[in-house]
């Protein structure tokens, strides 16, 4: 009995198996091999940033003559793998990771109201624009957290922030941030101006200890105007090299930082005593 | 963050006075789940106390495990779940009661602890808790113990004022149907006192099932506070008394009378008190009606012609199943949807 | 004899009225400083004509339109412009304002005060005289009366309604000015209806209001205006449903009241038409019930636009210690505010005052599907379902399930039991789906 259910259950087993080759062969859809092959070299986080839904929808767009240097998180390695797929050159870009522009956490920003409703900034943020005194600044409810598909901002004292060394580059929390306080800049850059604030520095200092007042003196800590007034707003100018301290020394309220990655080892070392710090403040 | 940031000092003071700003509205009608749930509670009071009269001592040893551990259940899988503990809500009170009252009413107290397990932390809580389950908890644990312990779960009783010698150890229901096995015919004497029994409760049963007018009561207090609505109970019934009326009156000898199908068995509780549970019930006013007509048309059918005597717990789960499709296709018109001539005032 | 017809759902707030309901309007007098916005209706703001430094008379104009669906703001008293500068708003994000130091003489600009012949005015006349007096829509919707006044010619108005029906619980202006201004209202109402050409007139008053149903029954005299009971329920002031009662015309979704040959005006604006039409004087004043337990001395003030909502509360005796909400508006449709510095603009008409132990959080407990919302909803929407889609972010069956239809009056979140913030989900839900409207066109 057992031996005939084994011989039957096997022989059902191989027609089928013969049965899903065949089909494999003649029903098989002509696909251009070079699809898989992109698709193989992408780095399938499918998060759309290149436009496309998905890592197989890109590949298949590029072999169909799209641009093949778009999947910022594959960065520029995965771009020149592509494009040496289709037989092409793409120029080398560097890798771009997302920073939040403001530092306002509970502890250093001023709150204007007890906030209660939907946890999230979008939907605080239509509520009299959140619940933060200074209207450009970071709501920390984490709609940012939510979208990120690499899980690489976290919530620190009420105020976002991106860990460098997991962004993949795929700007959705840029897109997502009703404050539009997070914005791209290149991964090797570690000196920022960590405010987002068009206020008038009295305004400002009522809201926040650490926004930038527009002072001024970072613009003249700097040589090459690698720092510039955006009306009250001091900004970075990411396409010149900035590799000094000394706007972050000179800084009165400790709105421009330096992030802690591979590439801060690039700075000079910090002043030798904090008396002289302060010197070079006063100066 | 970086190292280089400046020493943080103490937080910004707020603004005084510091108020509270939210969406509108900001007004509240002082609506909770809290009052919903306990008022559930106090509308099977009734039932609840006429059970532990009419079954004694049995009754309240199945309402007190039954209850309490659905309680802890409810506790321990929040607390393996990492939520906040909401037992005071009295949901999983809820669940448990209505567990209980359709127990049988000698069930031993591992059977009700399996079945309030069932209910509470895979009927409610695998699914995600409280708003997310959408099979009613109390019928799922039913059922499961229903199929997994046949014996124990159909060990009927007789009331504590039944004459001595008349209890036959099965419901009214399930002796019509043993009797239909026998030779067709369902044996049923429908005199106005046996009416009466079926209504006071003093009949075989789930001990919470066959007071019908304790039950009624409660469901009268439900309905004026809204939060059950007519729709569900109604046609439910209704659809029940059309259907076995109906066979009623092709086969009178064969189908019991229309009126001892409403007010035997688990119709009454089902209708008025598990059909119209409000997460596995549709939203929408025709939703309802459709629901409601499903449950008594699957009850009706399993009576008469399935296997089981009673039907009310499977037909509502089946129809549990249907509720997402019912509500997707029952939207009510929205105001405006369709333009209307009207006509012109000089 | 019109008999009304019951909306679907609403709800039943408690009134709250009797803080005010018996006090007669009282003038606020001058304070030190008015702050008049730029922005003060629905539509453009106005565009500044003063600068720092100039004189100017009340009534005198600070800012003229923006645009043609934007008004004209006027001096509310005479003095200097002390400065033009971003100030705290009620909308909640501060915008552009003139400040006013009164000289305390209270003169007016030339043109403001004598009567005129407004009978003789014909229609084009009476709507410029309405835009250049800044009118907007003193219910709180603030949309620019002159618009409201100037359908397309393929929709005719044959129904003109003044709403007097004041649904929202704790205010009572409309109620007074009704009592005390009742011939303004009237007359008021008949030169807008003039505007439109509608020959039926209706005026919607709540039950709740039997003087004030009364008084203006005997000012309408004959063949005026129509003054209909309605019965007490939120939203009963709503246009759609005010409409709807009175004249059984449904606005279709999406459309707008003249889709269905009607016009409505609060009662505030009727007043005001009348003062712009007839004695030239523009949108400067207006009363305002300031209520509820957390104000010391509630009242129905008649207020400068521009007077500081500090001034006032310290007018009515000062904010009471377990104070935790201040609404601009009414408790169900207002704005809660985090400012004591904004300005009473055109468009507010109350201000109501909530201790900590009359506030009810919203939680996120989750929606246990009661459908009481659905019962309340009086669009007929299932707000329930919508807030699920607008959560998960699926803003596009939110929309199929009628979002934009939401008139965002609060009951949904009123009754449920969950405390969900049902309205600030469907707002969200509106946002994404009007900007991605805006981006595919």
């Amino acid at each position: 009995m057992i031996v005939n259910a084994i011989l039957t259950l096997a022989a059902l087993g191989l027609l089928a198996g013969l049965g899903l080759g065949f089909a494999a062969r003649v029903f098989a859809v002509k696909v251009d091999p070079r699809v898989e092959e992109i698709d193989a070299a992408l780095p399938q986080f499918n998060c759309g940033a290149c436009g496309y839904a998905g890592c197989a929808d890109y590949a298949k767009a590029v072999v169909e003559g799209k641009d093949p240097g778009l999947c910022a998180p594959g960065g520029p390695n995965v771009a020149a793998r592509v494009a040496a797929i289709m037989g092409q050159e793409v120029s080398a870009q560097e890798k771009m990771v997302a920073f939040v522009f403001c530092g306002g956490s509970d502890t250093a920003a001023r709150k204007k109201y007890h906030y209660n409703g939907v946890i999230d900034c979008i939907s605080a943020n239509l509520v009299s624009g959140g619940d933060k005194s200074c209207s450009y600044g970071c709501l920390g409810l984490g709609t940012c957290v939510h979208v990120c598909p690499a899980d690489a901002i976290l919530i620190e004292d009420g105020l976002a922030r991106v860990v460098p060394e997991l962004c993949i580059g795929c700007r959705k929390c840029v897109e997502a941030c009703p404050k539009n306080v997070i914005h791209m800049v290149p991964a090797s850059r570690v000196v920022h101006v960590v405010c987002s604030s068009q206020d008038k520095g009295p305004v400002v200092r009522k809201a926040c200890q650490v926004g930038c007042i527009g002072c001024r003196r970072c613009t003249k800590a700097v040589d090459d105007e690698q720092i510039t007034m955006d009306d009250n707003l001091a900004v970075v100018d990411y396409s010149k090299p900035l590799l000094s301290r000394e706007p972050v020394e000179s800084c009165p309220t400790g709105a421009i930082q330096i992030v802690e990655t591979e590439f801060t080892a690039q700075l000079p070392p910090p002043a030798e005593t904090a008396g002289q710090a302060a010197e070079e403040a006063q100066a | 963050m970086s190292t280089e940031a400046k020493e943080q000092k103490p937080a910004v003071p707020l603004p005084d006075p510091t108020l509270l700003v939210s969406s509108s509205p900001h007004l509240h009608g002082r609506e909770s789940i809290t009052k919903i749930m306990w008022s559930v509670v106090l509308a099977l009071a009734p039932a609840t106390v006429l059970g532990m009269i009419f079954f004694g001592i049995d009754a309240v040893i199945v309402i007190a495990v039954t209850t309490i551990s659905a309680v802890a259940f409810e506790a321990f899988s929040q607390w393996l779940r990492k939520m906040p503990i909401t037992i005071s809500d009295g949901s999983a009170v809820v669940t448990g009661l209505l567990l209980a009252l359709n127990m049988p009413p000698g069930s031993p107290w591992w059977l009700c602890a399996i079945g309030s397990f069932i209910a509470i932390a895979i009927a409610k809580h695998l699914y995600g808790g409280l708003g997310y389950n959408p099979f009613n908890p109390a019928l799922v644990a039913r059922v499961a113990l229903l199929v997994s312990f046949p014996t124990q779960m159909t060990s009927w009783a007789p009331t504590l004022y039944m004459p001595p010698d008349s209890w036959t150890g099965a419901t009214p229901l399930g002796a019509i149907k043993e009797h239909i096995l026998k030779d067709g015919t369902t044996g049923l004497q429908f005199t106005w006192d046996y009416l009466w029994q079926l209504m006071a409760g003093n009949v075989g049963g789930s001990l919470g099932e066959t007071s019908v007018i304790a039950l009624l009561i409660g469901a009268a207090f439900l309905l004026w506070k809204g939060y059950i609505w007519w729709q569900v109970p109604v046609s439910f019934i209704a659809s029940v008394f059309a259907v076995t009326g109906i066979a009623f009156l092709f086969n009178p000898t064969g189908v019991a009378s229309p009126v001892f199908h409403v007010v035997s068995g688990g119709l009454i509780i089902g209708a008025f008190y598990m059909a119209t549970d409000m997460v596995t019930s549709p939203v929408t006013k025709r939703g309802m009606i459709v629901f409601g007509v499903g449950c008594g048309v699957i009850t009706s059918v399993i009576r008469l012609w399935g296997g089981y005597p009673e039907g009310v717990s499977f037909a509502i789960l089946i129809m549990n199943a249907t509720v997402p499709l019912l509500d997707r296709y029952s939207r009510p018109e929205v105001f405006g949807a369709r333009r209307k001539l009207y006509e012109v005032r000089g | 004899m019109t008999k009304p017809i019951h909306f679907q759902g609403g709800v039943h707030p408690a009134y709250n009225k009797q803080f005010t309901a018996a006090l007669s309007i009282e003038e606020m007098p001058l304070p030190e400083r008015l702050v008049v916005p730029l922005s003060q209706n629905l539509g453009a703001p106005a565009k500044c004509l003063v600068e720092k430094g100039q004189e100017v008379l009340k009534g005198q104009p600070l800012g003229e339109p923006g645009g043609f669906v934007s008004t004209p703001v006027h001096a509310p008293t005479s003095g200097k412009v002390k400065k033009i500068d971003f100030h705290p708003h009620p909308l909640g994000r501060a915008m552009e304002a003139i400040e006013i130091e009164p000289d305390g003489e209270d003169r007016w600009a030339e043109g403001c005060g004598p009567l005129r012949d407004f009978d003789a005015m014909d229609a084009a006349a009476i709507r410029k005289a309405i835009w250049d007096g800044g009118l907007v829509g003193m219910g709180g919707a603030t949309f620019p009366t002159h618009v409201k006044l100037s359908p397309p010619e393929d929709k005719p108005i044959d129904t003109f309604i003044l709403n007097g029906a004041e649904c929202e619980p704790f205010l009572t202006s409309d109620h007074h000015l009704m009592l005390q201004a009742a011939d303004k209202i009237i007359a008021g109402g008949k030169l807008m209806a003039k505007v439109l050409g509608a020959r039926h007139l209706m005026i919607g008053i709540e039950k709740n209001k039997p003087d004030a149903i009364e008084l203006m029954r005997e000012a309408s005299g004959d063949g005026g205006f129509e003054v209909v009971p309605l019965d007490v329920e939120y939203p009963q002031g709503a246009e759609k449903q005010l409409i709807y009662a009175l004249t059984r015309r449904k606005v279709p979704a999406g459309g707008l009241p003249m889709d269905v040959g009607c016009v409505v005006q609060n009662v505030g604006t009727a007043a005001a038409a009348y003062d712009a039409c007839a004695r030239g004087i523009p949108l400067i004043e207006r009363v305002a019930t300031i209520t509820g337990s957390g104000i010391t001395n509630p009242k129905n003030l008649l207020l400068r636009v521009g007077t500081l909502l500090r001034d006032v509360i310290e007018f009515c005796g000062g904010l009471n210690a377990d104070i935790a909400k201040v609404i601009v508006g009414g408790p169900m449709m207002g704005i809660s505010q985090y400012s004591l510095d904004i300005p009473i603009i055109k468009g507010t008409s109350g201000v109501v005052f909530l201790k900590a132990d009359e506030v009810t959080l919203f939680t996120s407990q989750p929606c246990i599907r009661c459908a009481s919302c659905v019962k309340s909803c009086p669009m007929g929407l299932l707000p329930t379902v919508i807030n699920a889609y607008s959560v998960n972010e699926m803003f596009d069956v939110a929309e199929e399930y009628g979002a934009m239809d939401c008139i965002e009056c609060g009951c949904c979140a009123f009754t449920c039991p969950s405390h969900i913030p049902l309205v600030q989900n469907v707002r969200r839900a509106k946002a994404e789906i009007q900007a991605r409207r805006k981006k595919a066109s």
